[in-house]
């Protein structure tokens, strides 16, 4: 079926055809279709599959940073119970792969990069077994001759300019500083983060002649298989991967990692399904960091408060030769105005584990940065940060000139601001005290790229009426069940009990995968395009123009004819396979997800303890698909803010590189007592540019920014600037006023 | 040595290293107890022994002989989901759903400890019986970690069953 354009997407679709079929499914905050199986402890996670005679293999981690290995100790450990193999196979990672890296990370393990990097796996009956035998294993190491720095500030450390990151470079920012009426010069840092799925990290590799089948937690299959392919040096065909489940990735399951190597090299030695499921401690230590940055932001205004000069300027770290560096000025480029500007990524080689995407890499600790710098500006100018933030608002985006497809933060500061009551602000700091505590407000833009990548889905429609996606995109907990499903049952007039969606198996045709916020407009912009194959059949066999069909509720009517859907198919079911990839339009506009963030946090007087009391959060992002799942999203990413700004930090011990809080105990993610009543606004947006559906993605866009209004709240709580994440109570305490003098202080 | 475990008497395993988590999961294949930490840190493991929430890495299987389990197999079955579990789903009280069992055995528990008048740190007067607030129900609730951040989702399903359900009171104006 040759359908009214091309897989590129080249031209904005502007039919907007999901405003004009009928079902009334789109957007509908639906149940997620595979509820029922989470909540019962039915739904099938990696480690769960019950193979027969699988054995368990178990990492063992260098305790060394840099070097390599001697001597591995073997023999002792083999003479354990039920113990088969101690395995130091070539072919094993020393690094992770990168998000769509599709191909082999840095392989052999008898060089070790970076402390707790993998250097054996040990293979056993039980998990006890080889855990024990693990503990136990001897290693002997030489220290490497020449080793990299642990710490990014050390002089030592090698900084270059990223390979994928040009400078921005506009004008003359330093005369635009000194001249200007109002100028902000700062310097700001964020810590290293997890992403800390609740899942750990966990492959079972079973082996058919010379077929590989993996069970594992990962987010993106199609590129899955052609790492795990190349580590192996086999062909991608021979490779299945099986996901339905994935329990969180944020990132750290885009590539594939340590234990799904480990776990397909020993099932291939010892001739029997191998189960590889990381330590919670082990995935902290081995599998993907954010990289810590530091932040230079330089804003300069004119009297009216107009920016006139922008500079940002981040220095981030990874291991040698990797290619990723957190893209921390990539939201800079485009959401404020000022010519003379200076935005640039350095990257310092150091030894620790391979930094790579953790949700929202770049904008997810730059816009926190730049949000928290405009609000100093907002302060040193006098005026409202909301105002300001409106006034600097560029037609275009600035140096490059390119438009913007659709932009909605006006609207969200205005949504945002009246639903939180900003009104009630008040301008200037240690204004409000309740009892012990400082109380605040502080606002943030949101803004988070938008992106399409290359997918394919599958949809059947059968002779009974129902309908079945097929796709290898994976739910990572983002909705994509629910979604992709919707989007079926509107584009053929289905119930959506009538529609089935299969996910996560690389026999089904390629979809986007989980990551960068695009799994839904990516492969849901596939199945669109393969009902909309089908929906031209449809329209044929009942004798009208496909313009003129119109499908609901099982019934598809046209040119004054009328018929069920199910008549139409007949014996033989309907079967198309729908395909988009990025084309023109990822390059004519600027696409991006807006938002607002308002935070109300409270700040205890004597202690410096903050409290998030409330937060809303507006956004727009074009279409929303399913608003429940969307805004389940935005509401996670919020989460995230709260933790980034309050709580997070990954820690390394700068003698030996070891990272010191390396379980959830010590790493803070938010608990339930940390995270108040949120709320969430969406806007009606539609966005052709981005995507067939007019929608953007919104996966990450919650978290990008939203530290920055609660470091802005905690500022006008107390008065207090602190410019180093995560704002504890130790960097708040000796600056605090004097909490015995309460005639400054309104009590409320 | 024996454990009854939804109903069902099963003998508890021979290596004493066995943790109660892995003899469910790996034994039993009762998968719906999630493996999150294995260190007490997350609370996927949540089990009810004799009524009351563990975190059952935290417990070797042979310490339970004679002790009554009940994981999230027995609360409600996709076909036939307790309340609660139906509150989590139209809430979207989860996303990724793999703290999702640990949540739902975690507030099981917690509302026959409101209702037995369980104190907890942020109870005003531990002498009378708890008031349900958003405050209790989040301080309760935070041995269960969800990276997801549906944490907001989560208190609503469980005030939703509350107020349905308890004799419990909810403190509407506190819970705002």
């Amino acid at each position: 079926m040759r359908l009214p354009f091309s897989d590129m997407y080249n031209r904005p679709d502007e039919r907007n055809l999901l405003d004009r079929t009928g079902q009334g499914l789109i957007g509908k905050p639906l149940d997620r279709p595979e509820g029922p199986l989470k909540v019962s402890g039915a739904a099938t996670y990696s480690a769960e599959w019950n193979l027969p005679n699988c054995a368990e293999g178990v990492l063992v981690l260098a305790s060394i940073p840099q070097g390599t290995v001697r001597e591995i100790h073997a023999d002792p450990v083999l003479a354990m119970p039920g113990v088969m193999a101690v395995i130091a196979d070539k072919a094993m990672v020393r690094r992770s792969a990168q998000g769509t890296a599709g191909k082999a990370p840095a392989q052999d393990v008898t060089t070790v990069e970076y402390f707790g990097q993998p250097v054996a796996v040990v293979v056993a009956e039980t998990f006890e077994q080889a855990r024990d035998a693990a503990l136990a294993l001897r290693v002997d190491y030489d220290p490497a001759e020449k080793p990299v720095p642990l710490d990014p500030e050390s002089p030592q450390a090698e900084v270059e300019t990223p390979s994928d990151s040009k400078p921005i470079e506009g004008g003359d920012l330093d005369a635009a500083m000194r001249e200007a009426a109002f100028a902000i010069d700062v310097s700001y840092d964020t810590p290293g983060h997890a992403s800390a799925a609740m899942e750990p990290h966990v492959t079972i590799a079973e082996w058919q002649d010379d077929r590989l089948i993996l069970r594992g937690s990962y987010q993106m299959l199609s590129h899955n298989v052609k790492e795990i392919a190349d580590c192996l040096s086999i062909k991608p065909d021979k490779v299945r991967i099986i996901a339905p489940y994935v329990g969180g990735g944020f990132g750290s399951k885009l590539g594939i990692t340590h234990e799904a190597v480990a776990a397909a090299v020993a099932a291939r030695e010892i001739g029997r399904p191998v189960r590889v499921v990381m330590t919670r401690q082990q995935v902290f230590q081995t599998v993907m960091r954010r990289s810590e940055t530091r932040q230079r932001v330089r804003l300069a205004a004119d009297a009216g408060g107009r920016i006139v000069g922008l500079g940002h300027e981040a220095l981030v770290s990874n291991l040698p030769q990797e290619d990723f560096a957190e893209p921390v000025t990539q939201a800079t480029e485009f959401l404020y105005g000022g010519d003379n500007r200076l935005l640039k990524v350095e990257v310092a080689r150091i030894s620790r584990l391979t930094a790579g995407s953790v949700r929202a890499p770049g904008e997810a600790v730059g816009m926190q940065v730049l949000e928290a710098a405009m609000d100093e500006l907002a302060e040193a100018i006098g005026m409202d940060p909301i105002e300001l933030r409106k006034r600097n608002l560029p037609a275009t985006v600035p140096v490059e000139g390119t438009p913007y497809s659709s932009r909605m933060l006006v609207e969200a500061l205005e949504a945002g601001a009246k639903a939180f009551g900003w009104d009630r602000r008040q301008p200037t700091p240690c204004q409000t005290r309740e009892g012990d505590w400082w109380i605040g407000h502080g606002v943030a833009s949101a803004a988070r790229v938008n992106m399409m990548v290359p997918a394919e889905a599958r949809v059947t429609l059968n002779p009974d009426g129902s309908a079945l996606v097929e796709t290898d995109q994976t739910d990572i907990g983002t909705g994509s069940y629910a979604i992709l499903g919707q989007i079926a049952g509107e584009m053929l007039g289905l119930p959506i009990e009538r529609v089935k969606v299969e996910l996560g198996d690389t026999r089904l045709p390629a979809g986007a995968g989980s990551g960068g916020s695009f799994g839904a407009i990516s492969t849901g912009s596939a199945v669109m395009r393969a009902c909309e194959a089908i929906r031209e059949t449809l329209a044929k066999k009942l004798g009208c123009e496909a313009e003129e069909l119109q499908l609901k509720d099982g019934v598809a009517s046209g040119g004054g004819k009328q018929q069920p859907i199910a008549g139409l198919v007949q014996e033989k079911p309907l079967a198309e396979t729908g395909s988009i990839k990025p084309g023109k339009t990822a390059k004519d506009f600027s696409q991006a997800s807006y938002g607002a963030f308002f935070a109300e946090v409270a700040v205890h007087a004597f202690t410096g303890e903050t409290r998030v009391r409330r937060m809303t959060g507006a956004f727009g992002f074009g279409r929303v698909l399913n608003a429940k799942t969307a805004r389940s999203q935005c509401l996670g990413g919020m989460v995230w803010g709260i933790g980034s700004a309050l709580t997070e930090e990954l820690a390394f011990d700068l003698r030996d590189g070891h990272l010191v809080n390396h379980d959830l105990a010590e790493y803070h993610v938010p608990v339930h007592a940390d995270v108040p009543a949120i709320e969430v606004i969406l806007l009606e947006e539609r966005d052709a540019a981005a995507s067939p559906l007019q929608a953007k993605g919104v996966g990450e866009l919650g978290i990008c920014g939203a530290a920055g209004a609660i470091a802005n709240a905690i500022h006008n709580a107390c008065g207090v600037r602190v410019r180093s994440f995560p704002l504890t109570l130790d960097k708040l305490i000796d600056q605090l006023p004097d909490p015995f003098a309460p005639a400054t202080a309104k009590v409320a | 040595m024996h454990a009854r475990v939804n109903g069902t008497e099963h003998p508890l395993p021979h290596d004493s290293r066995r943790t109660l988590l892995d003899w469910l999961r790996e034994d039993l294949g009762l998968t719906g107890t999630k493996k999150g930490c294995d260190h007490g840190q997350c609370g996927a493991c949540t089990v009810l022994v004799d009524g009351r929430r563990i975190n059952s890495c935290l417990s070797l299987a042979q310490l339970h002989d004679g002790d009554a389990i009940e994981t999230i197999e027995a609360i409600g079955s996709a076909d036939a989901l307790a309340p609660l579990q139906r509150a989590f789903v139209a809430h979207d009280g989860f996303q990724c759903g793999y703290c999702t069992p640990g949540q739902i055995c975690s507030a099981t528990a917690l509302m026959s400890e409101l209702a037995e008048g369980w104190a907890s740190a942020v109870t005003e007067d531990i002498a009378a019986a708890p008031v349900v607030t958003r405050a209790e129900l989040q301080e309760r609730m935070s041995g269960n970690l969800c990276r997801c951040g549906a944490y907001s989702n989560i208190i609503a399903a469980l005030e939703e069953v509350i107020a349905a359900e308890g004799p419990l009171r909810i403190d509407a104006e506190a819970s705002a």
